[in-house]
């Protein structure tokens, strides 16, 4: 059950492009061709199922605090989790690498049509959020997290390709020329967005807040000042137990 | 300006305006979006922005000619990742609510397009001081557009600027609120920052002709 509810989760309302604006780089740029954005698309889909899971195993045994417990007792003090951007980059930047060798191996056309975005597929901000957001919602099996990565790459997918569909149809139209490409481009994505906030409703049946409003940091303050008070109480909180810590 | 040169102060003033990474290049979206419901956010990534796009700058291309082309963007990477490393920590042990607030977003520099494409056009092919000065301005250039976009969606979102009550208090009914004004709590909401965005572009297009796309 949560399987499904994080897929459904992770595709309408986490959307990555519409709800946390990532990988809008090439979201904008790979948008003008259908065949273009399905090649890019898939590519996403891939790497974030592959590298959201390795960050998850980096993260539990590696970065955390007292992960490296499996060492031995007196490893057990150490938290590495500064060094959390370095290996999730450096994971991410390899499985691209290699992701780029195998299409070009079985797909010289695809290869050919990607061109310079493949390699920029690292520095994707979808990619590293993914593992950033699988790190702070602390997702805890390493099953939710292969789920995870795909179903945001599918959410990633669906976007682009709807952009890119739009795109091709809005060619015909007479847009203002100071708005033509860019400009209308981001307008279309912010009313995409609205109605990608609708489906906010659809796993708790529209009858509390969604979830994800306390993690994006875009909602504090913006429903009710019962969140915003909640979101500063704990922030104090955690403060309070840090510096008790120290 | 006697301090730079014209040709210098041009790579300051350019991304500024007309050759902007955010409106122009399409480049470093991504983070521009998430955290602008607040000004306050909004100085503080721009901040770190130009902190890290300026020292990379220099990092890189004190590094240019010894760097293997096939592996630059790994180095790139990490960099950028130790800078942003710096940054976050210091955020961290300084402001730790704010740090919360802006959560993944500060980690999200790291791939930020803007920082990548100054490294791959500017620094790899110029000296340290002219790549200290584009990587300033082109950071400089994405900060102003942040600002922008934070300061009317904080302004018309909540009523304030910074957690100041510049249009009084909603709540006892004083300043603008006592002539009936309400707060547009849809300009909190995400997609809002993409449309204000779009409007900055018109305007910006609107203005400078040669801009204008096919």
């Amino acid at each position: 059950m949560e399987h499904i509810e994080l897929f459904f989760k992770s595709i309408f309302i986490d959307n990555m492009v519409f709800a946390t604006f990532l990988g809008m780089c090439s979201y904008l740029a790979v948008s003008k061709k259908v065949s273009t954005a399905v090649g890019l698309g898939a590519a996403v889909i891939f790497v974030l199922a592959v590298t959201v899971p390795i960050n998850w195993l980096l993260d539990q045994y590696i970065l955390r605090d007292g992960a490296l417990v499996w060492l031995g007792e007196e490893y057990a003090s150490y938290d590495l989790g500064f060094l959390s951007f370095i290996l999730f980059i450096a994971t991410i930047a390899t499985m691209v690498q290699l992701v780029e060798i195998v299409v070009e191996k079985f797909s010289p056309s695809l290869y050919n049509s990607l061109g310079i975005f493949l390699p920029l597929i690292a520095v994707n901000c979808a990619i590293l959020g993914g593992s950033l957001f699988m790190q702070s919602r602390e997702i805890p099996t390493l099953g939710l997290a292969l789920n995870y990565g795909i179903s945001s790459g599918i959410g990633w997918f669906l976007a682009i390709l709807a952009i890119a569909a739009i795109r091709e149809k809005i060619r015909y139209s007479n847009v203002p020329a100071p708005l033509r490409g860019l400009g209308i481009t981001f307008i279309i994505t912010g009313l995409m967005a609205i109605g990608f906030m609708s489906f906010g409703g659809m796993l708790t049946g529209g009858d509390e807040e969604t979830p994800s409003l306390d993690s994006n940091p875009e909602n504090i303050g913006v429903h009710s000042e019962d969140i915003q008070k909640k979101n500063i109480e704990t922030a104090q909180t955690v403060e309070v137990s840090t510096i008790t810590k120290q | 300006m006697a301090l730079l040169s014209k040709k210098d102060s041009k790579l300051i003033l350019d991304p500024l305006a007309d050759n902007n990474p955010i409106t122009i290049q399409v480049l470093g979206i991504c983070s521009a979006l998430a955290i602008t419901a607040q000004l306050k956010a909004s100085i503080v990534m721009a901040v770190s922005v130009i902190f890290v796009l300026g020292i990379g700058n220099v990092v890189i291309s004190l590094m240019r000619n010894i760097i293997p082309s096939k592996i630059r963007i790994i180095v790139q990477l990490v960099v950028v990742a130790a800078l942003v490393i710096i940054v976050d920590q210091i955020l961290k042990a300084f402001a730790y609510s704010l740090s919360k607030e802006l959560s993944v977003f500060i980690g999200l520099i790291i791939t930020n397009c803007i920082i990548m494409g100054r490294f791959e056009a500017f620094a790899l092919g110029n000296g340290p001081w002219r790549s200290f000065l584009d990587g300033v301005g082109n950071a400089a250039g994405y900060g102003l557009i942040l600002i922008i976009v934070g300061f009317f969606r904080e302004l018309l979102g909540s009523g304030t600027l910074l957690g100041f009550k510049v249009l009084g208090d909603p709540i006892s009914k004083t300043g603008l609120y006592a002539i009936g004004y309400e707060n547009n709590g849809f300009m909190l909401l995400s997609p809002m920052a993409l449309i204000v965005i779009g409007l900055i572009i018109w305007v910006q297009r609107s203005r400078n002709k040669e801009l204008i796309e096919e």
